[in-house]
């Protein structure tokens, strides 16, 4: 895909939407397509995170290993989706696990080659960094609703 | 309108006419060291020469010194207990076959005859109506009971120091409907001065062959309610006041009066408007019959706002302010009146003496500005 | 005028497990001639001897012959309900309440939002759209459920997945090993259905938390808070505003709701213990 389509697709995701064509642009010079099949791992917990994802189509399951119990879900993630909101922050490593469950197609948004353009460009940096605390907070207000669990019954 | 003359004497008549014509007087009684109302005989069961005096907190009947029949304000018990009753049972359940047979709980025919109602008394009846027998919601039981009901108010010239009627515009003199208002006026010869308000009210004037009264009778009975409301001296400032209220609802002021709160629900219990109810399931022994019955509930309890999970209101800051908003705000919404009447009832009957026009009045005053930062 | 607190005993035809505490049941509304109600309007369902309770009618509008529940066993009135069988009878009064805003959202595209046993009272609005599909622009249905093994009328659900005409995804807040669907609450659904958020109308109904924060979200996306209803869950005893139990601020939620635009409650859902 050339740069100019591939800006023109990665300005079609909901995380470029408040983005100006110009960033858009900017930022394209950091993505790539990708692509994984189902059962696929996206990024591993405890590895470096050197991606950011924005999801295209397909599913995502992020995912902790705990003994005894495999793989626990905590959230599925969906076209629309970004995954490594946290991909300013050090020790730059991942979290959790994420996980394909269907075909999935994502722009990878080399993480170096980020930072390097929100060191260089504070403008730019502040337009996609306030995309990722938008995100993070979404993330962390269903987090906080999943934590109260609503629908547990209170015997009496 | 036509006004006469009822001689002391002759009021004993006016209650014997009424029982004549099968209706039980309800009126008020000593008892218990409190002036309640309740069935009558005669007119020596009235409060002949009882007063009382209350404060928020105290209650006590005392000595008036001469020998006044209405000398006294209101006390513990409101009309609404003849009309609502306080429990009764709403229906027995049986099996019969595979099905369950629900049989209503007739209601007695039973023709009431309120005898000294008051202005606060009539407005809570008015009040009460409207929520029982309303356009949207009609209690059969509580309209079978409330059809043939014959009112005698009382232009009250004895408020006690809980009464703010003046502020709710409901006294101290009755605005009607009545059927007959009386004013009594113990000075020269003890007599009630008697206005007809209704057919059944002259048809009972000329039963009795009242003589019509004479022109300054007429004006000593005229001051008796403004003499009344000049010694009035407790205040609610209405106007607005559900709309201020309901903007305040996180008002620290309700915390400060959970303090000494007691949930204790006497404000519900004297509260001449106050109509919530549960109903409690009961069933024989033999489990081959069970009965419901209705009682009347308190805001103030905790059970009463229970959902799967617990009480929607499980502090008293919450259920405090349940009763103040509901009677002072919300009634506006839903019944088109203030739910007050200002009798004062729940201000002499609280043990702590919580004054619900002060807690109004706080809550419904603007706070200090907030410190912004 | 009838006496609107008096029962009638109607006979269970059916009884269905939903979940470990969950049970429908449907009873007999020929003998009556039928039971009339509109989505969204619930009964009073009583017990012998031991009281009643406010359950939504959850079957089909269009079948009045049965009157159908879902109920969950949380306290003792619905573990005796839970206790009976087919045959036996229960005391029923009812419907009362305001409905789902079925005939407003003609012409427009609707987003239900369910989460666990709120689903129940959705499933009569479901079934009068799906009656009448064509009428309606697209109809997207997010339910949230605590667990796999806490979704109601699961074969259901799949044959409404199945159909072209509606959208509908399910997630759990606690996968399970076997959990093929989403994870996550049901309010991080609602993004990623492709609505005309200007002409739309969401209907909610679950814990009231769950509410706020599923209709929050959809203002967020567009959704004009007067398109947005909820169905609140008060202590209903009388089922006519006459007992006082189900107020909420000025209205009695028996009465005047328990299905309210977002624009009339969301004042009120912010007040703590209200």
């Amino acid at each position: 895909m050339n740069p100019e389509s591939l800006a023109r697709s990665l300005a079609q995701h909901p995380f470029c939407k408040d983005l100006t064509q110009a960033q858009v642009e900017f930022l394209a010079g950091c993505a790539k397509n990708a692509r994984y099949d189902a059962g696929e791992y996206l990024v591993r917990e405890g590895s470096l995170a050197d991606a950011l994802f924005l999801v295209r189509s397909g599913s995502v399951a992020i995912e902790s290993h705990i003994p005894g119990r495999g793989s626990v879900k905590v959230d599925t993630l969906g076209p629309g989706d970004i995954i490594g909101w946290s991909v300013l922050l050090p020790p730059f490593r991942w979290h959790l696990d994420a996980r394909a469950l269907a075909a999935t197609v994502v722009f990878c948004l080399d993480a170096n080659c980020l930072r390097g353009k929100v060191q260089a460009d504070h403008s730019f940096g502040y337009a996609f960094t306030l995309q990722l605390l938008a995100a993070a907070s979404q993330r962390l207000t269903h987090a906080r609703l999943q934590q109260l669990d609503v629908y547990k019954a209170e015997l009496r | 309108m036509d006004i006469w003359l009822l001689p002391r004497a002759r009021l004993g008549e006016l209650i014997a006419t009424l029982r004549a014509r099968g209706y039980d007087v309800v009126a008020p009684t000593p008892r218990d060291g409190a002036i309640v109302y309740d069935t009558i005989e005669s007119d020596a069961d009235l409060p002949i020469g009882l007063g009382d005096e209350q404060s928020p907190g105290r209650y006590r009947m005392v000595a008036r010194g001469d020998d006044a029949v209405f000398g006294y304000a209101v006390g513990p018990t409101s009309f609404k207990r003849n009309f609502h009753l306080p429990a009764e049972r709403l229906y027995r359940v049986e099996r019969e076959g595979g099905a369950l047979r629900f049989v209503p709980e007739p209601v007695a025919a039973r023709k009431v005859a309120l005898l000294g109602a008051r202005g606060c008394d009539l407005s809570a009846l008015r009040s009460l109506d409207r929520v029982l027998q309303g356009d949207r919601y009609r209690d059969e039981r509580y309209a079978a009971r409330r059809s043939d009901v014959v009112l005698i108010a009382v232009h009250c010239g004895t408020p006690s120091a809980s009464c703010f009627c003046t502020s709710m515009g409901t006294g101290p003199r009755a605005s009607g409907p009545w059927d007959l208002a009386l004013t009594e006026l113990t000075t020269g010869q003890h007599r009630f001065i008697v206005e007809t308000g209704s057919a059944m009210g002259l048809t009972l004037v000329r039963e009795l062959g009242l003589q019509a009264a004479g022109t300054l009778d007429k004006i000593h009975a005229a001051k008796v309610p403004i003499a009344a409301a000049e010694r009035i001296t407790r205040r609610l400032e209405t106007d607005a006041l559900g709309a201020r209220l309901a903007q305040n609802l996180d008002h620290p002021r309700f915390a400060k009066v959970a303090e000494r709160c007691l949930a204790c629900t006497n404000c519900t219990q004297v509260c001449p408007t106050c109509f919530c109810t549960t109903v409690e399931d009961h069933t024989e022994l033999d489990g081959s019959a069970a009965e419901r019955h209705r009682r009347w509930d308190s805001c103030f309890d905790l059970e009463f706002s229970y959902i799967h999970g617990g009480p929607v209101r499980p502090s008293v800051r919450a259920r405090y302010r349940q009763w103040l908003t509901h009677k002072l705000s919300s009634w506006h919404e839903q019944f088109g009146s203030s739910g007050c009447v200002g009798c004062g009832r729940c201000i002499t009957w609280c043990p702590v003496g919580i004054d619900i026009t002060e807690e109004a009045r706080e809550v419904g005053s603007p706070r200090k500005a907030e410190k912004t930062t | 005028m009838t006496d609107a607190l008096l029962l009638e005993s109607m006979t269970i035809v059916r009884v269905r497990r939903e979940t470990s505490d969950t049970f429908t049941f449907d009873l007999d509304a020929r003998p009556r001639g039928g039971f009339r109600f509109a989505p969204g309007q619930f009964n009073m369902l009583y017990a012998f001897g031991l009281g009643e309770v406010p359950i939504s009618i959850s079957g089909d509008p269009l079948k009045p012959a049965v009157l159908t529940h879902t109920i969950r066993a949380v306290g003792p009135t619905t573990r005796a309900l839970e206790a009976l069988k087919k045959g036996d009878p229960v005391g029923v009064r009812g419907p009362f309440g305001t409905p789902w805003p079925v005939d407003q959202a003609l012409g427009k595209d609707v987003i239900v939002v369910a989460g666990g046993i709120g689903l129940a009272p959705l499933r009569p609005a479901i079934y009068s759209m799906l009656s009448r599909r064509q009428v309606f622009g697209k109809l997207c249905i997010a339910y949230g459920a605590r667990t796999p093994a806490d979704i109601l009328y699961d074969k259901e659900i799949e044959k409404w997945r199945g159909r072209i005409d509606v959208d509908l995804e399910v997630t759990v807040d606690r996968g399970d090993p076997d959990w093929r669907g989403h994870t996550g609450v049901v309010t991080g659904l609602l993004r990623r259905f492709e609505l005309d958020a200007e002409r739309t109308v969401a209907m909610l109904c679950g814990p009231e938390v769950m509410m706020r924060f599923a209709a929050r979200e959809l203002e967020s996306l567009g959704v004009p808070a007067a398109c947005i209803y909820l169905s609140m869950e008060r202590n209903m005893k009388c089922g006519v505003g006459s007992c006082g139990h189900c107020q909420l601020g000025p209205s009695f939620v028996c009465k005047d709701g328990p299905v309210y635009p977002l624009t009339k409650v969301e004042p009120l859902m912010s007040v703590r213990e209200l």
